[in-house]
């Protein structure tokens, strides 16, 4: 648990700033491997000084120095705002450290002369729980001020969310956008040969931190998506030799079959507020999206189009869903209400759009094009206008939103026999591109919500 | 819906298409299997157990029909091979067998296990309507997941459009 501690933050630090200096931190732990970065980032973006945070104290809890996490913590903020393309972050492998005392007494001097505009400052502290509390500071150096002061009680697990809830208070105060940094993934592992891939579930941080195999690919699983609460995975199994939507429960290592049927049912999607699923169910061949509860029952049928009816993905206040249907010869976008009413076609350009995602922030509907051979990710108005395309590869699919709308993570195959996919994410300029991180090849990313 | 529409016309036009130029099947076809005889036998001889797979293989023409990119209408070769499929069905009527239904790379993932379904589905109607008991075949989707060539070409993509009919047992 991760509990925000702004009370006792200002105690602590008024008797932790007398104390002596600390020893410089031992070589951490490397992070998580470093992203491959394709896009030309703007040249001006904002240079933000990000030190080790110092520790009042050298302490270690359940194996973590108080020390050297504050240098981690540092880098994974550090990592977190350059990802977002905004910012030229100057962590601490390039700046020197801190004492206690600077934390809240910065010498803006010092940063000024290395051309930051803003510097991050913050403590790891043992909490005498078995934990941690860190405290995370944002200062304006040329004016010297306070911008950012959080404080966070954590597990020493937890420590990472600690420096994605500081890298999320940092760009939301300087960029004026909603937090997407504490937030996960749900993806798909793929491991083996083209003609026989091993899929496995696999979870990870939004960074790639944390990563967790799920499912151990004996049966190929696919399109997965994490539940609102994050405690549970909706996704498609084959196994048995069927193909059936499943939810897995993370906490038990338990799955359930989200309706009975002989038919094949797939391409599962969660409703904005976790109590309902809509999946797709092939009967005879011809293929329409259903609606039931996350709890079973009986499930509504939502299309009846003779065409393939397939995906969908709801509206962020749960009244409308998006959807792809080749009713008029080839796949295309319509919207509907979430009774099936009113289906209207919204994607008219050249090229076929499919796996359309709305924005959690309502403004925007992601897709992928298919034309000229080539799958591109690209974002439309909810009816259907400002199409823009975000990549240019062979083939980009599945867009998945960050929790503010602002980013978009995919999946990217390279052609050939030895064709592989990997996750990527872009920024809504299509400038800022980057690989993420993962053990293995990876495909059809699903990003969740800010975690509380 | 079309499939079954055109079933009736289906026979006759097979009779007179047996032999009509391939289309789209690909240059190339995948291996044949061990053992693999053209000739109608049983293949008891060659210690090849009546109603396996690898009977089933020595006795049809081809275990797979091919598909047109994003179509899934079963053509005149698509016939002729269901029909040699449906021959042997016959003569083993208690096995079971599984439809396949496979698409190539260049849809999306969802997408392409629909269409799968379609193709498969396609392949299972035609052998109902040479009098296959449907309630024999059990239809499976691999979508995009698992192609039978893995080159990003036509050639391969051709081949991976496919409904394969699969011996399951008894």
């Amino acid at each position: 648990m991760l509990r925000p501690t702004l009370f006792s933050l200002t105690l602590m630090l008024t008797t932790a700033s007398a104390l002596a200096q600390t020893p410089p931190p031992a070589d951490p732990a490397p992070a998580t491997p470093r992203e491959t970065i394709e896009g030309e980032l703007s040249q001006d973006r904002t240079v933000i000084a990000i030190p080790a945070l110092a520790t009042p104290q050298v302490a270690t809890v359940a194996g973590l120095r108080t020390d050297s996490l504050g240098r981690q913590i540092a880098e994974v903020i550090a990592a977190d705002l350059e990802r977002s393309g905004l910012y030229a972050p100057l962590g601490p492998g390039s700046v020197r450290a801190i004492e206690m005392g600077e934390v809240r007494a910065p010498r803006f001097a010092d940063w000024q002369a290395r051309n930051a505009e803003n510097v991050v400052h913050g403590f790891v502290q043992a909490s005498g729980t078995g934990g941690f509390v860190v405290g995370c500071y944002l200062y304006d150096t040329q004016l010297g001020s306070e911008l950012v002061r959080q404080g966070f009680e954590i597990q020493p697990a937890d420590w990472r969310r600690a420096a994605h809830k500081c890298a999320d208070a940092i760009y939301s105060r300087l960029s004026g956008e909603a937090p997407f940094f504490d937030s996960r993934v749900a993806y798909i592992a793929e491991s083996g040969p083209k003609g026989n891939r091993i899929k496995r579930l696999a979870i990870m941080d939004s960074d790639g931190g944390n990563h967790r195999f799920i499912t151990n690919g004996q049966a190929l699983a696919i399109s997965p998506r994490f539940s609102p609460d994050y405690k549970k995975i909706v996704y498609v199994s084959y196994l048995n030799d069927r193909v059936r939507v499943f939810i897995y429960d993370i906490a038990s290592g338990s799955q359930k079959l989200v309706t009975e049927s002989g038919n094949a049912t797939f391409a599962p999607r969660w409703s904005p507020d976790g109590r309902q699923i809509l999946f797709s169910m092939a009967v005879g061949g011809n293929t329409d999206i259903y609606r039931v509860s996350a709890d079973g029952g009986t499930p509504v049928r939502l299309t009846n189009a003779p065409g393939i009816d397939v995906g969908g993905s709801f509206s962020p206040d749960g009244r409308k869903i998006v959807f792809e249907s080749d009713r008029s010869g080839s796949q295309q976008i319509y919207t509907m209400n979430i009774d099936g009413s009113d289906q209207r076609r919204i994607s008219f350009g050249g090229g076929r759009y499919a796996t359309p995602e709305w924005s959690p922030r309502g403004d925007l509907i992601a897709f992928t094009r298919i034309g000229g051979g080539e799958f591109r990710v690209g974002v439309m108005t909810p009816s259907g206008g400002g199409v823009r395309l975000l990549t240019n590869s062979w083939q980009d699919e599945a867009p998945t939103w960050s929790p503010n709308g602002r980013v978009i993570q995919f999946f990217r195959t390279s052609p050939g026999r030895d064709g592989k996919s990997s996750l990527w994410q872009v920024d809504l300029t299509g400038v800022n591109l980057r690989r993420l991180p993962t053990p293995q090849d990876g495909s059809d990313p699903s990003w969740g919500p800010v975690l509380p | 819906m079309t499939i079954r529409k055109t079933t009736a016309m289906i026979a006759a036009i097979t009779m007179l298409s047996v032999g009509a130029c391939a289309k789209k099947a690909p240059d190339t076809l995948p291996p044949a299997p061990e053992g693999t005889g053209t000739d109608t036998g049983t293949g008891t001889d060659t210690g090849v157990v009546p109603g396996s797979q690898a009977d089933f293989i020595a006795n049809i023409s081809s275990d797979r029909i091919f598909f047109d990119y994003d179509q899934y209408n079963v053509d005149a070769e698509d016939q002729a091979t269901l029909r040699s499929q449906a021959q042997w069905l016959q003569r083993n009527p208690a096995v079971r067998v599984t439809l396949e239904g496979h698409a190539d790379e260049r849809g999306t993932r969802d997408y392409n296990i629909a269409l799968g379904e379609r193709r498969a589905n396609a392949a299972k109607n035609y052998l109902a309507s040479l009098g296959v008991d449907p309630n024999r075949i059990q239809v499976i989707s691999y979508g995009k997941e698992r192609p039978a060539a893995i080159g990003s070409n036509e050639e391969a993509w051709a081949q991976n459009r496919r409904a394969v009919t699969v011996v399951i047992g008894r």
